[in-house]
């Protein structure tokens, strides 16, 4: 019995194609999950803040209320908006998908859990990140209306400026690291709490998250969907299960930046207990996967802070910010990164 | 090998497709959509020959920047396709001259037996595992071409900054914001609290 399961086990690795694609779907289900608890997770903290008590009628404590919340938009109907372009309006939710899910990818969860250990993994989410806003643009020409319109406007304007700001606070990273392999990037932040880049590159990694809930649009940047201004933006004229593959992307998307700060700024799945007198001999100080999605978990819940914290701001003030707050201190400090790695104060890549 | 040839083939069919169809189709958001398509499979094939930066730089700044940008002004754009095709038959000839000349051009290259011909490359022996792409033209640049790479960029600068002086008119009477004084505003100098005592309806 058991050697045949080990003979099928072999068979299977051997097969190049099947194991990978078993690799993508063991990334993928559990994504899916996060991305539907994540919902219950967002209504629960935003409840909490609010003085409420959030969904509690479906199942214990509400916890099947996402599933509900799926259902329900598997079984309504999609309209589709007269004089909109068809093909376009069916396929902008799916082009807003795919980079949300291939991203992960090049996610490495712990030193060897990694789908594909890339040279250029940095490069290849910062260009998958930049992919997202075509979704939302389509959709937004495709519908056909003026709401939908000026939210896919809004959308473009805002991702391409926040993208640059982005870009340089990877560089920073990449400056201190000095690869753009992800896992290296984490094995350079070797040695304990204080080895992690969120001390050296302080401001990029405040600006990374500004310019990540740009990129997601979530608030207070959520000026593309602005419910108060525009209805619902981009999305206003879809329904059913389009809406919610949106809805999956812009969750997706809001996992992924929170994994992608825990790698670049705060040493992934390294123990903060790391040479700590004694918690770090304690299982504490051991590095695993654990610490990674601990710390996605922290970042995601920085997004729900966020918007239960802060109003909206004003679509000139969002331009403004990007272009002339945070671009400039990026510059500033990749120099300065540059200027730690020569002065030997941050030594490169270990 | 031939699963390489295959995914070359597939990238190159639907580039040639997309670059047709981005001067034939007539609707102008198919057309910046199909270029997208294009560059898109010039990067698959950049990464066949294992230039994983080029490839990804293309896709980080044309497909993720400059074409979105490219949409967002079709997109607002209201044009009108009939004035657009009429001149058609008038220039069908020089363009037709045009489109003979590069096609000869390109053909001569490919066949020509002096320096560019398909015969005088060797199909490159793949480079090892441990091979950087990003890390090679990162050593070319910063040590032999040091001095083109910074003109290049002098060049850039010069070039963003004639645009702004070009397009910046200062038109009199435009109302602007200053941010700086709305940041600094006091409760005070839009709201005033007066006190007062409570008042009886006239006339009980």
């Amino acid at each position: 019995m058991l050697d045949m399961v080990n003979s099928v086990y072999t068979w299977i690795q051997s097969q190049y194609l099947i194991w990978t694609l078993i690799k993508i779907l063991v990334i993928t289900i559990p994504l899916i999950t996060a991305v539907a608890f994540y919902t219950y997770f967002e209504r629960k903290v935003i409840g909490a803040m609010q003085i409420r008590v959030g969904p509690n009628r479906v199942g214990p404590l509400g916890l099947i209320q996402p599933f509900a919340d799926v259902f329900k938009l598997l079984l309504k109907e999609i309209i589709l908006p007269a004089n909109s372009n068809r093909f376009l309006f069916l396929v902008a939710p799916i082009i807003s998908l795919a980079p949300a899910f291939a991203a992960w990818a090049v996610v490495p969860f712990n030193d060897f859990l990694v789908l594909a250990d890339v040279d250029a993994g940095l490069l290849y989410v910062l260009a998958l990140t930049s992919l997202g806003v075509y979704g939302i643009i389509i959709a937004g020409w495709a519908s056909n209306s003026k709401y939908a319109f000026l939210g896919a406007m809004r959308a473009a304007a805002q991702t391409v400026s926040y993208e640059i700001a982005m870009g340089f606070a990877l560089v920073g990273v990449l400056i201190l690291a000095g690869t753009m392999n992800l896992r290296e990037i984490v094995l350079a932040q070797q040695g304990g709490i204080f080895d992690w880049y969120w001390l050296p590159l302080a401001p990029l990694f405040v600006i990374y998250m500004i310019s990540g809930l740009a990129e997601t649009n979530r608030a207070p940047f959520d000026v593309a969907e602005g419910e108060s201004e525009i209805v619902a933006g981009f999305h206003v004229e879809y329904s059913g299960s389009a809406f919610a593959v949106f809805f999956l992307a812009e969750y997706a998307n809001m996992i992924l930046i929170s994994g992608l700060t825990a790698i670049l700024f705060a040493g992934g799945w390294l123990s903060p207990f790391e040479g700590v007198p004694v918690l770090g001999e304690t299982l504490l100080g051991e590095h695993s996967i654990i610490w990674f999605l601990a710390k996605t978990v922290v970042f995601m819940f920085m997004f729900l802070w966020y918007r239960a914290t802060f109003p909206r701001y004003r679509y000139d003030q969002i331009m403004r910010l990007g272009w002339k707050v945070l671009i400039p201190i990026t510059l500033v400090w990749v120099m300065l990164a540059a200027l730690m790695v020569v002065l030997g104060i941050v030594v490169k890549g270990s | 090998m031939i699963v390489q040839e295959l995914i070359f083939y597939a990238f190159s069919l639907v580039m040639v497709f997309a670059a047709i169809a981005v001067v034939t189709v007539r609707n102008p958001i198919y057309a910046v959509l199909f270029l997208v398509l294009a560059f898109f499979s010039a990067a698959g094939i950049w990464m066949l020959l294992e230039a994983e930066f080029l490839a990804i730089i293309l896709v980080v700044v044309y497909v993720g920047a400059v074409m979105v940008l490219f949409l967002f002004v079709v997109m607002m754009l209201d044009i009108n396709l009939v004035p657009l095709k009429e001149g058609f038959t008038r220039y069908l000839p020089v363009a037709v001259l045009v489109a003979v000349a590069m096609a000869v051009e390109l053909l001569m290259v490919l066949w020509s037996r002096g320096r560019f011909g398909a015969s005088m490359f060797p199909v490159p022996a793949p480079n090892s595992s441990d091979y950087s792409n990003t890390r090679e033209l990162g050593e070319l640049l910063y040590t032999n071409y040091l001095l083109p790479f910074e003109v290049a960029g002098v060049i850039l600068l010069v070039a963003i900054i004639a645009a702004v002086a070009l397009t910046l008119r200062t038109r009199p009477g435009i109302k602007t914001q200053d941010p700086a004084a709305q940041v600094r505003t006091r409760r005070d100098e839009s709201v005033r609290l007066v006190k007062m005592k409570s008042e009886k309806p006239r006339g009980t």
